[in-house]
């Protein structure tokens, strides 16, 4: 038997998260299958053939999938089900989407957002906005999970496997694509950055995120944010941090104005180096930083930009 | 139009959990429980829906133990016309839960299920999508705007990049992310009037659900801590760990 991996992708790139969900499939089985469902997605289905480790990239190809609602990619890959032990994808919003719709399709459960493999049933995901760890085991002929991408390293490029087409069809109008707005930065990927300077409500407004984004540039850093501060309007949702956002685990994270609430350190306690820059001594973030510098941010900042 | 939200009691949001003794579970004996936050953020869309003169009515339901009753009754004094408690003791994995819903859709026919997206005690974020194909309903998942237009249900959602907006045939299943609104606090006249109001208590059984379960927690554990750091003194002094001890930047 295989596994399959559902890749993630916009038909013409395909998303580097893909390559630690493959990492994941590895742990479990030596045949891994890849999946691109999309709409002119040969460029996608080309580079998840490079993945080492994948022995054939299926492709779906067809408008039906151009948009990859759930409505239609759960029933095509709930079709090809029978033949895999288990199906994985990105604990991203695609893969969260999508993927409980199909294991209900295929009437199994989901374990959600694994980090760690134990045995080809069973596998540790964090629980409680990451305060504990569960080690769940399933009996589910297929399994269906969602990966932290965070916790696989990738796998490298360098191989050649077999294409498959798909020629399933799924049409469904129960369900209609209407607009898309993706937010374009020159900075590398929130979730696969090396660095990542955030800020929280301490930064005060929209503009004064101007301060952090010069340190980012210095850095090649990814900016991120706590809820705080995407509520005040300060910043983007997609870059809010935490356990209802993005999870990171960069080489260095560096937490400026942010109190450090639960939720915020389910989003980037795993970082390998934590800096918090804090007036406030007795802020939680200190718990869980390696280097704290209690001092005003407007003072540190600037400071920090004539250093780097 | 009817709407249907599917509510949970969880830990309150601010109680930082322990693992159990003997590692099996969480500890939560004498922890303050609350509706699950997207929950609220469910209740309160489907109420403003009612104040547009959109909705007509509104049935909450709960999967739980006796007590998670509470947490029907403040989705009823924040403005749900009635309730359902499908009674269950322990824990209930999402399947079954969906199971459980799916039962109380075929009976109650909403023209609209707002969830929750994720619970914070499992962070499972799988309910409201696996309702949705049991119910083989179209999903409007993670969303922060909804309105209902010509018939349809037209759903802004959060994705990672960015915006996403899909249009729904009715009935549809949405789920709640946190910028959908702002719920409001029940006032104490609500919260009497609440008491008074219809609240159905049915088992699996008589939905004709058998709850099973494919997963066992075989353990839990506490994370691994993070050693202590140290506090520096300026920001010069900052910049030298960084680039010499830690050695993360150039
Ligand atoms: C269900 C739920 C889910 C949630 N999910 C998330 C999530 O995914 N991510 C997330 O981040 N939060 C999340 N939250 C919110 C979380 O509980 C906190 O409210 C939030 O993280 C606080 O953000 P903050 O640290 O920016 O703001 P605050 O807690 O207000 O902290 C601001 C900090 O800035 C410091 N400060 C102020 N001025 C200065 C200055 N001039 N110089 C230096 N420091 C200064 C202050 O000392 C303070 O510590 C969630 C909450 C709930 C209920
Ligand atoms: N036991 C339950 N009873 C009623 N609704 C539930 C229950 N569990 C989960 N839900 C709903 O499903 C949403 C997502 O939960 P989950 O998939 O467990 O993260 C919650 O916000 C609720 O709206």
């Amino acid at each position: 038997m295989s596994v399959l991996v559902i890749a993630e992708h916009n038909n013409a790139t395909l998303n580097s998260v893909t390559a630690s969900v493959v990492a994941a499939a590895v742990q479990l089985d030596a045949d891994i299958h890849v999946l691109i469902a999309g709409s002119d997605c040969s460029a996608a289905a080309t580079a998840a053939g490079q993945y080492q480790g994948v022995s054939r990239v299926l492709v779906a190809d067809n408008t039906a999938y151009a948009n990859q609602l759930p409505e239609a990619v759960a029933p095509l890959v709930s079709s090809i089900a029978a033949d895999y032990t288990a199906i994985l994808a990105a604990a991203g919003t695609t893969g969260k989407n999508l993927m409980p719709r199909l294991a209900a399709l295929l009437d199994a459960g989901q374990i959600s957002d694994i980090v760690a493999i134990e045995a080809q049933d069973t596998f540790i995901r964090p629980i409680y906005a990451g305060n504990a760890l569960a080690t769940v085991k399933t009996s589910d002929p297929v399994k269906i999970l969602t990966v932290r991408t965070s916790a696989f390293e990738p796998v490298g490029n360098g191989n050649n496997p077999d294409q498959m087409a798909l020629d399933t069809v799924i049409s469904q109008n129960k369900s209609q694509f209407i607009s898309e707005n993706l937010s374009t930065s020159e900075r590398p990927e929130l979730a696969s950055a090396s660095i990542v300077v955030s800020g929280g409500r301490g930064l005060g407004s929209a503009e004064n995120f101007q301060l952090l984004e010069r340190i980012a540039d210095k850095l090649g850093a990814a900016i991120g944010a706590s809820r705080a501060a995407v509520d005040a309007g300060f910043v983007g949702n997609d870059l809010q941090v935490g356990q209802t956002g993005k999870i990171v685990a960069p080489e260095l994270y560096i937490a400026v104005g942010i109190s450090g609430a639960i939720q915020h350190l389910a989003g980037m306690k795993d970082s390998k180096v934590i800096v918090a820059i804090n007036s406030d001594a007795d802020a939680p973030i200190f718990q869980v930083a390696d280097y704290g510098l209690v001092a005003d941010l407007f003072q540190v900042l600037p400071e920090l930009e004539s250093l780097l | 139009m009817k709407i249907l939200v599917p509510v949970k009691r969880v830990v309150d949001a601010n109680v930082k959990v322990r693992v159990s003794a003997d590692k099996s579970s969480i500890d939560l004996s004498n922890v303050k429980m609350a509706m699950n936050p997207f929950c609220e953020i469910a209740v309160e869309e489907a109420v403003r829906l009612k104040e547009q003169g959109v909705a007509t009515e509104i049935v909450a339901v709960t999967v739980g133990e006796e007590k998670s009753q509470e947490q029907l009754r403040t989705a009823m004094a924040l403005g749900a016309d009635r309730s359902i408690w499908v009674e269950q003791t322990g824990f209930v994995e999402p399947l079954a839960v969906a199971k459980l819903l799916k039962a109380v859709v075929d009976r109650e026919s909403p023209d609209l299920i707002i969830l929750g997206k994720q619970s914070i005690d499992g962070d499972n974020n799988q309910v409201g999508q696996m309702l949705a194909a049991l119910c083989d309903m179209p999903q409007g998942t993670f969303a922060f705007r909804l309105s209902i237009e010509n018939g349809r249900a037209l759903v802004s959602r959060e994705v990672d990049g960015g915006e996403q907006v899909v249009s729904l045939s009715l009935p549809a299943v949405v789920t709640t992310d946190l910028r959908l609104n702002e719920p409001r606090y029940a006032k104490l006249p609500d919260i009497m009037k609440a008491k008074k109001k219809p609240l159905d208590k049915i088992t699996p059984a008589e939905l004709g659900v058998i709850v099973s379960s494919s997963m066992t927690t075989i353990a839990v554990h506490e994370p691994p801590g993070r050693k202590a750091g140290i506090i520096v003194g300026s920001t010069g002094e900052l910049v030298d760990k960084l680039r010499n001890e830690a050695k993360v930047i150039p």
